[in-house]
Formats: structure tokens, C-alpha cells, sequence
């Protein structure tokens, strides 16, 4: 039931637009005592069916820039590669901590962002 | 090749990276980069960015797994929870104000960083 409820305010969070992965993989592991690398990857399979479903809605909107996301898919297959074979190689704890130091500057870029 | 093709494989890169030595966050880095460096409007980028992540965290996935990384019997319960409320997200999205929120957000998440590392 706990699980559900992590993944249904995580989900608020994402459809929002303000990133569900940011809240899912610490309450997973700190609420929930999970490694680092198991919350990643939940996290992972959690957003495969609802990005599916926001891509559709959008497409059909046409709110996509498709020329720009050719490019970049390229450059961000390569980097998931690499970035997805250090996740399972570097130590669960230090994983935490980089992943702790990731999300602290997303909180502070938040923060004080303008505006728009 | 030229100058904007170097810049969108360099920001794809770096968002590959992020997305699968986190499993998450690559849309952080995709959006602001989409609306400072190409000009795309903020929910364009939005929209963008979730085309670009998709096929990234397929290949995470995969990656994950083949590594024993993904336990499916947790993530089962989680997706459940995750797709209904993302549903509902995307209902609330424009009846809430989303800048109070996200002031909220950027101090949950900037107290959570910190016992993130000193767990």
C-alpha cells in the first residue's frame, strides 16, 4: 500500500511536469530502505508507460520539435550507455551521495529560477 | 556537421548520462536546454524532452535489467500508483498554481538532497 502511494503522489508530481524521479527514488529509499541502484530502476520502469501515454497526448496536440530530438537522441543514446553501465558498477552508497548532490542542485535551480 | 548539430548531440549526451547514472533526470537537463540554448518555448521543450527520454530509459532499462538492477515485484505496485497519479497530475496542472509549487518542490527536494548524502 505504501509502495502505491509513493508512486501515486510521484505521479502527481511528473504529470505536473516537475519531475517524478526527484521525489520516487528518495522516498524509496529512505522510507522504504531500497538500494540505490533497485529505486533507480524502478523508477526507470515506472516511467516507461506514463511517458508513452504524455507523448501520445502531445504528438497529437503537435507539440513536438522533431528536429531537434533526432540529434539529441543520438548524443543521448551513447550517454544512457555509459551513464547505465557506471549505475551498476559504482557502489550503492556512493551512488546515494552523487545522486544527493545531483538533486541538491536541481532544489536550488528551482528555487531560484525566474519566473517566466 | 554543423555548429547546432555539436550542441544537440552534446546535450543529448549529457542527458543520457544523467538519465541512466540516476535513472532519472534527464529531462532536468533536456528542457532548460531546449528553451536557454535552441529557443523552444517551455512546454514545447516539456513535450520534446519526453520524446527524447523514452527511447533512453528503454535503453537504461535494458541495461538495468540485464544487471539485476530492476525488482519487478516492487515496481509493479509503484507503476500502478505512478500511472493514476500522473493521470491526475496532468488534470491539476492548469487549476493549481504550478510556481507556488514548484518554491514548495525545490525546498522538499533540497532537504531530501541533503539526507540523501549524509544517510
Amino acid at each position: 500500500m505504501m509502495l502505491i502511494l509513493i508512486g501515486f503522489l510521484s505521479g502527481i508530481i511528473s504529470g505536473m511536469g516537475i519531475g517524478g524521479g526527484t521525489i520516487l527514488i528518495p522516498s524509496l529509499v529512505l522510507l522504504n530502505n531500497i538500494k540505490q541502484q533497485d529505486a533507480q530502476g524502478i523508477n526507470l520502469i515506472v516511467f516507461l508507460p506514463v511517458a508513452a501515454t504524455a507523448l501520445y497526448t502531445h504528438y497529437k496536440k503537435g507539440n513536438i520539435e522533431f528536429m531537434y530530438a533526432k540529434s539529441i537522441i543520438i548524443g543521448g543514446i551513447i550517454g544512457a550507455i555509459i551513464g547505465s553501465i557506471l549505475a551498476a558498477k559504482i557502489n550503492s552508497s556512493s551512488l546515494r551521495k552523487f545522486f544527493g548532490v545531483f538533486l541538491l542542485l536541481i532544489g536550488i535551480y528551482e528555487l531560484f529560477k525566474k519566473k517566466k | 556537421m554543423n555548429n547546432t548539430k555539436y550542441k544537440l548531440l552534446l546535450i543529448g549526451l549529457v542527458a543520457g548520462l544523467i538519465n541512466g547514472l540516476f535513472g532519472s533526470g534527464g529531462g532536468t537537463i533536456i528542457v532548460p536546454a531546449l528553451v536557454f540554448l535552441m529557443g523552444v518555448n517551455d512546454y514545447k521543450a516539456h513535450a520534446t524532452a519526453i520524446l527524447i527520454i523514452l527511447p533512453l530509459s528503454v535503453i537504461s532499462t535494458i541495461i538495468y535489467f540485464s544487471n539485476n538492477l530492476i525488482p519487478f515485484k516492487t515496481a509493479i505496485h509503484v507503476t500502478i500508483g505512478g500511472v493514476v497519479g500522473s493521470f491526475l497530475g496532468a488534470k491539476l496542472l492548469n487549476k493549481i498554481p504550478i510556481n507556488i509549487l514548484r518554491k514548495i518542490f525545490g525546498s522538499i527536494i533540497i532537504y531530501t538532497a541533503i539526507r540523501m548524502i549524509w544517510k
